[in-house]
């Protein structure tokens, strides 16, 4: 199944799909350190977003998401790319300053027929998700 | 979206990596909300200035783009860090954290902007006119220019608006358009609002009900400095309303009946009153924390003037959270004397959301504020309890 989205950041990479139906803040969301899910509230809690690629709606919360993301990507513990339905500024400042590549304008039905576990090839460069 | 020659070249890395970095967020973020160019923007409001916000990884962002020495050329002021930079000690603040947080301090001033670190730089010289483009972050001061000021922001994060102060510029985009600034929803306030508490009660329950939308105000009488940044601060917290109008003291834009949906809500003393009832842990009270947003001389007055001749019990602490010139100007007034003598402090450059309170000890905090009662749970692990400034006192009096 190939979906296509609008490229924001640039980058291609392969690596295995993380889904959350919710919404992520990465700041007070996500362990900077680990890269572990630590909002209760959130149907990843507990999973690790390292080296993922992380699928969500859209970003909410604080503004200081953005350099979570960054210190995440310092840390060698930032997600591979991210795929949103409707992205927002603090994830593509986030994006931008640590170098993930990013796509939005999928629907949230097409998102839904994307599992956690799934192997992705993501073309960041056009917009294209692969689901091999 | 369409970039001058100058603007190209920015982009393309002549001028270096660092603001080639700052245009590229701009230059983004203007393409994924189809802005048509970039507009001068006069002045910026930085957030992501603690350390215990943006840790090392944003210590060090911030070193990399200091290396552009004396580059913003316009107004420029930065959000609360995590603690006073002169009196911090007293404040309990671990040394390490300390270290860190004076780094970041050095940084931002190399590059340009203003250390004075507040939530309401609008107080402290960083005041925008009517109808002036500027780059703001801190939610509750952005809502504070639209709204109040009249001046013209979108809701930005910390390295949008370092980037907007770098570059001295914004995409036009969002709030930056007028056909984007029309109320959608009449709010009818059905109640006697009588305090700065009761519009911060307004405020948070306005941005949890509409969570977006530009809401207008109706049946608000008496409004004061202070309960405008309380009702901007907690509409920003519990939702996203950047801008809002109110009938009669804020000027509404022309034709604006015209974008009104037939929705409207009430509020009465109930809604109002179910909200402090969210924020009452069963747990002992062991620090106050007043200013969100940062305390004005005003209100310095009447907590100097509630702590005269009174003794704050031993083992709690009060914060009264403002920027450096309120703290300079209650020291020559003989407020900080006052509040000092009962034991208390008074914090400049910080407030309760961005100090590392969590490493600190504490039970439970107590503050007016809707918007800290609603962050400090989760930013610093901390049960909080929400109640008026007088009452909030005398928890922790003799």
């Amino acid at each position: 199944m190939i979906l296509k989205g609008r490229s924001i950041c640039k980058g291609k990479v392969e690596g295995i799909a993380l889904v959350s139906k919710t919404p992520i803040s990465f700041y007070g969301g996500v362990d900077a350190k680990t890269g572990r899910v630590i909002e209760k509230n959130n149907e990843l809690f507990g999973e690790t977003v390292t080296d993922k690629i992380l699928f969500f709606p859209y970003g909410k919360g604080s503004t200081v998401g953005s350099y979570v993301l960054y210190q995440m990507a310092k840390n060698k513990v930032a997600p591979k790319a991210i795929v949103n339905v409707e992205t927002e500024p603090i994830i593509v400042a986030g994006c931008i300053l640590a170098d993930i590549p990013l796509i939005d304008g999928i629907s949230e039905n097409e998102m839904g027929k994307i599992k956690s576990g799934d192997k992705i090839k993501l073309d960041a460069d056009n917009g294209v998700i692969e689901i091999l | 979206m369409y970039l001058s020659k100058e603007e190209e070249k920015i982009l393309s890395g002549e001028f270096g990596e660092a603001l080639q970095k700052a245009m590229r967020l701009l230059v983004t973020l203007g393409d994924i909300f189809k802005a048509d160019r970039l507009i001068d923007s006069k002045s910026a409001q930085i957030s992501g200035v603690s350390y215990k916000n943006i840790g090392d990884a944003g210590l060090e962002f911030i070193k990399d783009m200091a290396r552009l020495h004396n580059k913003i050329k316009i107004t420029a002021t930065l959000n609360p860090a995590g603690m006073d930079f002169k009196d911090w000690a007293k404040m309990n603040i671990p040394v390490s954290f300390a270290k860190k947080q004076l780094e970041i301090i050095e940084n931002f001033t190399r590059i340009g902007a203003m250390p004075s670190c507040t939530c309401t730089p609008y107080l402290i010289g960083n005041l925008p006119l009517r109808g002036q483009h500027i780059s703001w972050a801190e939610s509750s001061a952005v809502s504070f220019a639209n709204s109040i000021i009249g001046a013209k922001t979108n809701r930005e994060g910390g390295p949008i608006s370092l980037a907007a102060a770098i570059i001295g510029k914004t995409p036009n985009y969002g709030l930056h358009l007028d056909e984007n600034r029309l109320p959608t929803v009449l709010v009818k306030v059905k109640t006697e609002l009588k305090s700065t508490l009761d519009y911060s009660l307004l405020g948070y329950y306005i941005g949890s009900i509409l969570v977006k939308g530009i809401p207008v105000i109706e049946g608000v009488s008496s409004f004061t400095l202070e309960d405008a940044k309380s009702l901007c601060a907690a509409a920003a917290a519990s939702g996203n309303i950047a801008l809002y109008y109110i009938s009669g003291i804020t000027p509404l834009p022309s034709g604006w009946s015209k974008s009104m949906k037939e929705d409207k809500i009430e509020v009465t003393d109930i809604e109002l009153r179910n909200i402090m009832d969210k924020f009452n842990p069963p747990v002992d009270v062991d620090i106050v924390t007043l200013g969100c947003p940062h305390a004005t001389i005003n209100e310095i007055r009447e907590i100097a003037g509630l702590l005269k001749n009174k003794r704050i019990k031993s083992g709690k602490t009060l914060w009264v959270c403002t920027s450096s010139v309120n703290k300079e100007i209650s020291h020559r007034l003989g407020y900080s004397k006052i509040i000092e003598k009962a034991g208390g402090l008074i914090a400049a450059d910080t407030c309760m959301v961005v100090a590392p309170l969590e490493q600190m000890g504490y039970t439970a905090l107590a503050t007016n504020s809707a918007k800290a009662a609603h962050y400090v749970p989760s930013t610093c692990n901390l049960p909080s309890k929400l109640c008026s400034l007088e009452e909030a006192i005398k928890l922790i009096i003799e």
